[in-house]
C-alpha cells in the first residue's frame, strides 16, 4: 500500500514537471486568429469552401520536445457557414451534420509525430468525433511561427490538414462521386497562458 | 359581378378563395415532396423555384385578398350564433396562419440577404437578414405552421361539406358565387 502511494507520487510529480515544461496555449478565437475551414468538390467541377465559426481548443507544444504536443479542439456544429442560408440550414439537418443530435464535434490528439525530414513538420494523430461517431485521424501540421505578439503576449501558430470520407461519419448523402471527401483545414494561433 | 353583395360572394373574392386553395395544397403536397429529393433529380433545383416563384406570388395575392375583403361587404354568415362565431375564428386563424407559413418561407432563403427569384420575372430582396438561426427557426416554423394550415383548411372544407350535406343550406354553393340551391 505505502508502496503503491509513493508511486503515485513518483508518477504525478513526473507528470507535473513535464507539463510544467510544456508550454499551454488557448487558441484564439476571440480575437478570430484561427479558423476552422473545409472544401469539398462540386460535382468534381470547382470546389466549394466552408467553415465553422464557432470552436474552442488549446494545445500544449514544448520546442525542444515537440513530440509530446498535445491538442483540443471543440466544434460548435451548427456554426457551419458556406455562405448560402439554404445550403446551410441543409447541412446542419439530418442529411450531413444532424446538429441537434450532434451539436458538437471534437478532435483529441493522442500522439504526435514530428517529420524527420522536415523541422517544424509533423503529423498529430488523434480521435475525431463527427456526427456521433468517433474516428482515429491523421493531421498532416505544419508549425508556422512563434514569437511575442506587440501587445505583450505570446503566441504560435499551426496549420493542419486532413481528408475526411463523410461516409466513415455516418454523412452518406449523395453528392456525387467526386465529393464523398471533404479536406479539413485547421489554421489555428494559440495565445500562450 | 366582381364585388360581393350582402347574399353573394362577387367572382373576385370566389376566383382568388379557389386558385388560393389549389395553391396552397399544391404548395404543400411540393414542399414535402421536395424534400425527398436527390441532388442528382432534376427537381431538386427546379422544385424549390416553383415552390418559391408561388409562394411569393400567393403572398402577393393574400395581402390584395385582405385589402378587397377589408373594402368590401360579405354575404351574412349562415348557421348558429356558436357556428358563426366559430366560422369567423376559423377564417381568422387561416389568414393568421397562412401569414407565418408565408413569412417564414420568406425569411429562410433571405436569411443570408439572397432575394427569390418570382418565375425568374422579378425578385423580392430580403428584408430581415442574420438574426441568430435565422435559417433554423423560420424552418421549423414553416413546416409546424404550414402543417396546422393544411389540417386547417382541412377542417374548414369538412365544415363547408357538412353545412352542405347534413345542413343542407347554401354555404357551400355561395362559395361559388350563387345565391340559393335548389331544394
Amino acid at each position: 500500500m505505502k508502496k503503491t502511494l509513493i508511486a503515485a507520487a513518483i508518477a504525478g510529480s513526473t507528470l507535473f514537471t513535464s507539463a510544467a515544461m510544456a508550454e499551454d496555449y488557448k487558441i484564439d478565437t476571440e480575437g478570430q486568429h484561427a479558423f476552422i475551414e473545409f472544401k469539398i468538390s462540386h460535382l468534381g467541377y470547382s470546389w466549394l469552401y466552408g467553415r465553422f465559426n464557432d470552436f474552442e481548443g488549446s494545445f500544449s507544444y514544448d520546442e525542444n520536445a515537440p513530440e509530446n504536443a498535445s491538442v483540443n479542439v471543440t466544434i460548435d456544429t451548427s456554426s457551419v457557414d458556406t455562405n448560402h442560408a439554404e445550403r446551410d440550414k441543409h447541412l446542419r439537418g439530418d442529411d450531413f451534420l444532424s446538429v441537434s443530435d450532434h451539436p458538437t464535434a471534437t478532435f483529441e490528439s493522442t500522439k504526435y509525430v514530428p517529420d524527420d525530414d522536415d523541422e517544424g513538420e509533423g503529423t498529430l494523430h488523434g480521435n475525431f468525433t463527427l456526427n456521433g461517431v468517433t474516428k482515429e485521424i491523421a493531421i498532416e501540421v505544419e508549425h508556422i511561427g512563434a514569437g511575442e505578439d506587440p501587445w505583450g503576449g505570446f503566441r504560435r501558430g499551426f496549420e493542419g490538414e486532413v481528408d475526411l470520407t463523410l461516409a466513415d461519419y455516418g454523412i452518406d448523402y449523395n453528392l456525387g462521386p467526386a465529393a464523398k471527401e471533404v479536406q479539413l483545414t485547421l489554421s489555428i494561433e494559440g495565445v500562450r497562458q | 359581378m366582381w364585388k360581393n353583395t350582402s347574399d353573394k360572394y362577387g367572382l373576385t373574392a370566389v376566383l382568388i378563395h379557389w386558385l388560393s386553395a389549389l395553391i396552397i395544397f399544391g404548395l404543400f403536397a411540393l414542399g414535402w415532396w421536395m424534400l425527398t429529393l436527390t441532388y442528382y433529380d432534376e427537381w431538386y433545383r427546379l422544385g424549390p423555384w416553383w415552390h418559391k416563384s408561388f409562394g411569393i406570388t400567393l403572398l402577393i395575392v393574400t395581402v390584395l385578398r385582405v385589402l378587397w375583403t377589408l373594402i368590401n361587404t360579405k354575404p351574412k354568415p349562415l348557421g348558429s350564433k356558436f357556428e358563426r362565431l366559430g366560422a369567423k375564428a376559423g377564417h381568422f386563424l387561416l389568414y393568421l396562419l397562412l401569414f407565418i407559413v408565408m413569412i417564414s418561407g420568406f425569411l429562410i432563403s433571405t436569411a443570408d440577404g439572397s432575394s427569390i427569384s418570382v418565375f425568374d420575372w422579378f425578385s423580392v430582396p430580403a428584408v430581415i437578414t442574420d438574426l441568430p438561426k435565422q435559417e433554423d427557426i423560420a424552418g421549423d416554423v414553416h413546416w409546424y405552421s404550414a402543417l396546422s394550415l393544411v389540417i386547417l383548411a382541412g377542417g374548414h372544407g369538412l365544415a363547408a361539406l357538412k353545412h352542405h350535406f347534413i345542413n343542407k343550406d347554401s354555404t357551400l354553393i355561395r362559395m361559388f358565387g350563387k345565391t340559393k340551391r335548389k331544394s
